[in-house]
């Protein structure tokens, strides 16, 4: 009590302050507005550098890039590099509020594409990466080579015995990966008639390990899955061959019944770091590889287990001739 | 009395975050659970309990008898009708559209949540910039010295081995990234749900309106807002600390509410005779006899905050989650592992300190001595002082040796020994194992003879069955009004138009739920005889609880394969420490007189378990049972990551693809489930 009653004073004098601080910043940042597109990450630039986020996209591919990038941006330029994994949508908004400087690897968003590079120019093209992607359903090598006629998708029911699991309600499984990537998977069986359930893995971690485990049992299945991946290194796959992709033939979502297109992958700046990010812009927008280049570090990643940076060490120090030009 | 925490206790709570958040912030039914007199005082109403029970359970029984050839009549009753559903797809999208577009226009995002948006940023940069001044050393000696303060010796040692151990994983920049953004979300929870707790405890008004508020964001499952918070705020930090405020600060009003209410009538009257004013009661006598619950409230946000800090990274919190989560795209379990482990160690040390500080304060209202209290108050501001120039003389130190980052020399790589583990491990369980065959093959029976039937009666039964069970079964656990929000809850899921999908989570969350209690039973009976199982097992608790989620998810994937099945596998990992703890804390309390007088009357072991020990420590079986479906539904949210299919898969698809159709449709029927599941389990009420 006593004790207390000794502090009173202390904390009504402690009160005060409070409040005319509050008061104060309530003045202060109240009359002006905030607009919350133009705000840095509170970790970027802590000790005073010029610094570049990137965003990296969950597959090993896209890390690819981000370590490449990221390791001569910090070694060859003097930047300082921040990563955040997004998943692939919400990755343009942040790049269209600068919370991202750049994307190095998109497969083709057309709906965001018009939202931000045509109509609010929050966002500018940065070139090809120089690798083109192609997505597809795929069967293990081993189970194609003992039956051929496998990898033509009129023949895939056959087959949907044999690519049963609990999870496919009784049908065949065709198995997908992140809900985040493009696919068609659900309509494209509908629209072929095709007796296959597709199962959702919910992340390319899980299908990974999923397909990994497939095939140390030698076991068949199907999956949707794509190129340049490095799992094809490891699990040997062959495609199916779906109706010929035509332009403008998966235009409407619900009717879709043709293969995916090879896309040749984008790169995507923001607007205002593409005009004012100096040197690292400049960078950025040359920034070009091919699919065995990026192949080599993804494998490094994912196969031996080295960390990205120490994968992009390596391959930077073997090839110089190719990143030399990217810097001038 | 109030619940003042026994060391017992309060050790027992250390390291559990969800399970402590649920059972100590709810006012009535665990805090008579847990404290033994408490228990005593009703042993009537546990035994009657089940003699209620079973008069229910027949006419109950007479009703499905007569009910079920009824659904069977009307088989094409099976899913809900187009009719009575909403379709809120256009509305949703248009809206997530418009916030999109207006985002950097609006009034309402420049002049409000820019400036809230702002105001995290410059706080967690401030944070962040001071914890790198003050370099490794420094932080370090902090923590340790304030922990040598508050408990001595023994945890300041902890508390540095614990930050050397993040430094040595290789982990320092992301921990200190974490750290500044904890500090700053513990802090606004803190004082968000003090001001809540605070209106809640003074006024029985504001607490009739904040309860249903509070009761429904403690059931709701992390994953499921963070969509939201996202689209108005974009990713990064500022969503990533809102969402961790929302999560963490029920528990703390809740804990504030509690201690103002239990304030001892006694010195309430002697405060008021003596002349105290309404204010000067509140400050002199109420807040300082709720400070127990204050400190445990403080420690509920910090635990809550943690497991939110990984779920987090999904929307670019970046720090340790994020560091999980990209270890996982490789699936390289030994990397996200030695990004987990800092998180646990972190969990430990707050948690262990936090603690300590509650039983110091928790102690100080009633002074032994004269002496003791002055030498309380000198040491205070002197301890203080003192323990601050220690720690800023080693951060000068430190600074002037040149290694205020950690030494990149020393660290230690876990994530090959680790990979080679989870390699041998998911290689030689998978399958053909002799007799009891391979984890495949379990995964397989579990879905084919279990999930799937299960799943499918469900989806099956008329839609007006479900409702009719779901307000019997209320009844039967609580009163009318239980039953009215059970049925509602469940018709609102149909209206959501998401019956279909419900109900497979629904049925995945029986099944896990089910597979938890028997193992989480057996094993907590197994603990309760003998104290030293229970020390060994109680390591392995704390590190299932605060282990996040996401680091063991792909493992499971590698021995049960992609489906349902995983999900439920990390589901059951992740409750069963909290059934077989509040369990074997249940069997404990049973009163020693009670056990001694019906072993004396030749009562066998057996007989004494199951008609004694067990009918007596039922407010506890209850509570775990309602433990275990909470945290078993917020698990299999995220089995949508592993192939869980149904709302989890919807929550995860409207994160990554930005779809606020989907994504909330599906969360609120996740909030529905929810309360559904926790009406029906709702440890017994106060009638």
């Amino acid at each position: 009590m006593r004790d207390t009653n000794h502090r009173r004073p202390l904390r009504r004098r402690r009160g005060a302050a409070v409040l005319a601080a509050a008061t104060g910043l309530a003045v202060l940042t109240g009359c002006g507005a905030a607009d919350m597109t133009r705000q840095s990450s509170p970790y970027a630039a802590a000790e005073d550098a010029r610094t570049v986020t990137l965003s990296v996209q969950s597959w090993v591919g896209a890390q690819a890039n981000t370590a490449v990038a990221a390791y001569l941006l910090e070694h060859e330029l003097g930047y300082r590099v921040d990563t955040v994994q997004v998943d692939e949508v919400p990755a343009w908004d942040a790049l269209s509020q600068g919370r991202v400087d750049a994307i190095l690897e998109d497969w083709g968003h057309p709906e965001q594409e018009k939202r931000y590079v045509e109509g609010k120019k929050t966002i500018t093209r940065g070139g090809d990466l120089g690798v083109t992607g192609h997505i597809g359903w795929f069967v293990p090598t081993y189970f194609a080579e003992a039956h051929p006629d496998v990898t033509d998708w009129k023949n895939l029911d056959k087959y949907a015995d044999r690519l049963r699991t609990p999870e496919s309600r009784g049908k065949g499984q065709l198995l997908d990966g992140s809900p985040s990537y493009i696919t068609n998977d659900k309509a494209l069986v509908k629209n072929l008639d095709l007796d296959y359930e597709v199962v959702f893995a919910g992340s390319e971690a899980a299908q990974i390990t999923q397909i990994k485990q497939f095939a140390k049992e030698r076991k068949p299945f199907l999956t949707y899955w794509y190129e340049p991946q490095w799992l094809f290194e490891r699990v040997p796959m062959t495609e199916v061959k779906l109706p010929e992709y035509t332009e403008g033939c998966a235009d409407d979502p619900e009717k879709v019944a043709c293969a995916y297109p090879h896309t040749p992958l984008q790169k995507y700046l923001n607007t205002r770091f593409a005009q004012s990010g100096g040197e690292a812009a400049d960078f950025l927008k040359k920034f070009h590889w091919t699919k065995a280049q990026q192949n080599e570090v993804s494998l490094m990643i994912a196969e031996e287990k080295l960390s990205p940076q120490q994968a992009a060490k390596k391959w930077v120090e073997r090839n110089e001739d190719v990143w030399k030009p990217w810097l001038t | 009395m109030t619940a003042t925490p026994t060391p017992a206790q309060a050790g027992s709570r250390a390291v559990v975050p969800a399970q402590t958040r649920k059972s100590a912030a709810r006012p009535a039914g665990p805090a008579s659970a847990r404290t033994a007199p408490a228990a005593q005082d009703r042993p009537r109403r546990g035994l009657r309990g089940p003699a209620a029970g079973r008069a229910f359970l027949l006419p109950t029984g007479i009703a499905l008898v007569l009910l079920i050839p009824l659904a069977a009549a009307f088989p094409g009753d099976g899913s809900w009708p187009a009719a009575l559903s909403v379709d809120l797809s256009g509305p949703l999208g248009r809206a997530g559209d418009w916030i999109i577009d207006h985002r950097d226009s609006h009034p309402l995002f420049l002049h409000f949540f820019g400036h809230v948006s702002n105001a995290v940023v410059v706080a967690v940069r401030a944070v962040y910039v001071l914890l790198l001044a003050a370099g490794w050393t420094g932080v370090t000696a902090l923590a340790a010295l304030v922990a040598c303060r508050l408990a001595g010796i023994r945890l300041a040692l902890t508390c540095a081995a614990a930050f050397a151990a993040c430094g040595l994983l290789g982990m320092w920049v992301p921990t200190m990234q974490t750290l500044a953004l904890m500090v700053v979300a513990v802090a606004a929870s803190v004082v968000l749900g003090a001001l809540l707790g605070l209106a809640a405890g003074l006024s029985p008004r504001a607490d009739r309106l904040l309860r249903p508020v509070l009761d429904t964001m403690q059931i709701l499952p992390a994953f499921a807002y963070l969509l939201p918070m996202v689209l108005v705020f974009g990713i990064g930090v500022p969503a990533a600390v809102l969402a961790t405020v929302v999560y963490a600060a029920p528990p703390m009003a809740r804990l504030t509410a509690l201690g103002l209410r239990e304030a001892d009538a006694g010195v309430m009257e002697a405060a008021a005779s003596l002349g105290a004013t309404g204010r000067q009661r509140l400050l002199t006598a109420r807040l300082p006899l709720a400070r127990p619950q204050l400190l445990l409230g403080v420690n509920q946000a910090i635990m809550t905050g943690l497991s939110m800090a990984v779920i987090a990274s999904v929307i670019g919190a970046g720090g340790l989650g994020d560091r999980v989560y990209q270890a996982l795209a490789s699936v390289d379990v030994g990397a996200a592992l030695a990004a987990g482990i800092p998180i646990v160690l972190l969990a430990v040390v707050l948690d262990r300190t936090a603690d300590a500080a509650g039983r110091r304060l928790g102690a100080a209202p009633v002074p032994l001595s004269e002496q003791h209290l002055l030498r309380r108050v000198f040491a205070g501001w002197y301890g203080r002082l003192l323990t601050l120039l220690a720690a800023v003389a080693v951060a000068v130190v430190g600074r002037m040796a040149g290694t205020t980052a950690w030494p990149g020399s020393w660290t230690l790589s876990l994530a090959e020994p680790v990979n080679s583990a989870v390699a041998w491990m998911t290689d030689h369980l998978y399958s053909g194992v002799p007799v009891i065959g391979g984890t495949a093959d379990w995964a397989a029976r579990f879905t084919g003879w279990i999930l799937d039937p299960l799943r499918g009666g469900l989806q099956a039964a008329p839609w007006w069955l479900l409702l009719l069970a779901a307000g019997a079964l209320a009844l039967l656990a609580g009163t009318w009004r239980t039953a009215l929000t059970a049925v509602l809850a469940l018709a609102a899921v149909g209206v959501l138009g998401v019956w279909e999908a419900s109900l497979d989570t629904l049925s995945q969350v029986l099944a896990a739920v089910a597979v938890t209690l028997v193992a989480g039973f057996a094993i907590a009976v197994g603990a309760a005889r003998s104290a030293r199982a229970e020390r060994l097992l109680r390591p392995v608790l704390d590190v299932c609880q605060t282990l996040p989620q996401f680091v063991y998810l792909i493992p499971v994937v590698a021995l049960f394969g992609v489906g349902r099945a995983p999900a439920a596998a990390a589901a059951i990992v992740y409750a069963l420490p909290a059934v077989v703890r509040i369990t074997v804390q249940g069997l404990r309390e049973v009163d020693p007189a009670v056990v001694e007088s019906a072993r004396s009357l030749g009562a066998t072991r057996g007989q004494l378990l199951r008609q004694v020990q067990l009918p007596l420590a039922r407010p506890a079986l209850l509570l775990a049972v309602n433990q275990a479906v909470v945290l078993v539904l917020a698990v299999v949210i995220i089995g949508g990551l592993v192939g869980g299919g149904a709302l989890g898969y919807d929550v995860v698809l409207g994160l990554a693809q930005g779809d606020l159709a989907t994504g909330l449709v599906a969360g609120a029927a996740i909030v529905c489930l929810g309360l559904l599941l926790d009406r029906l389990t709702q440890p017994a009420k106060e009638a």
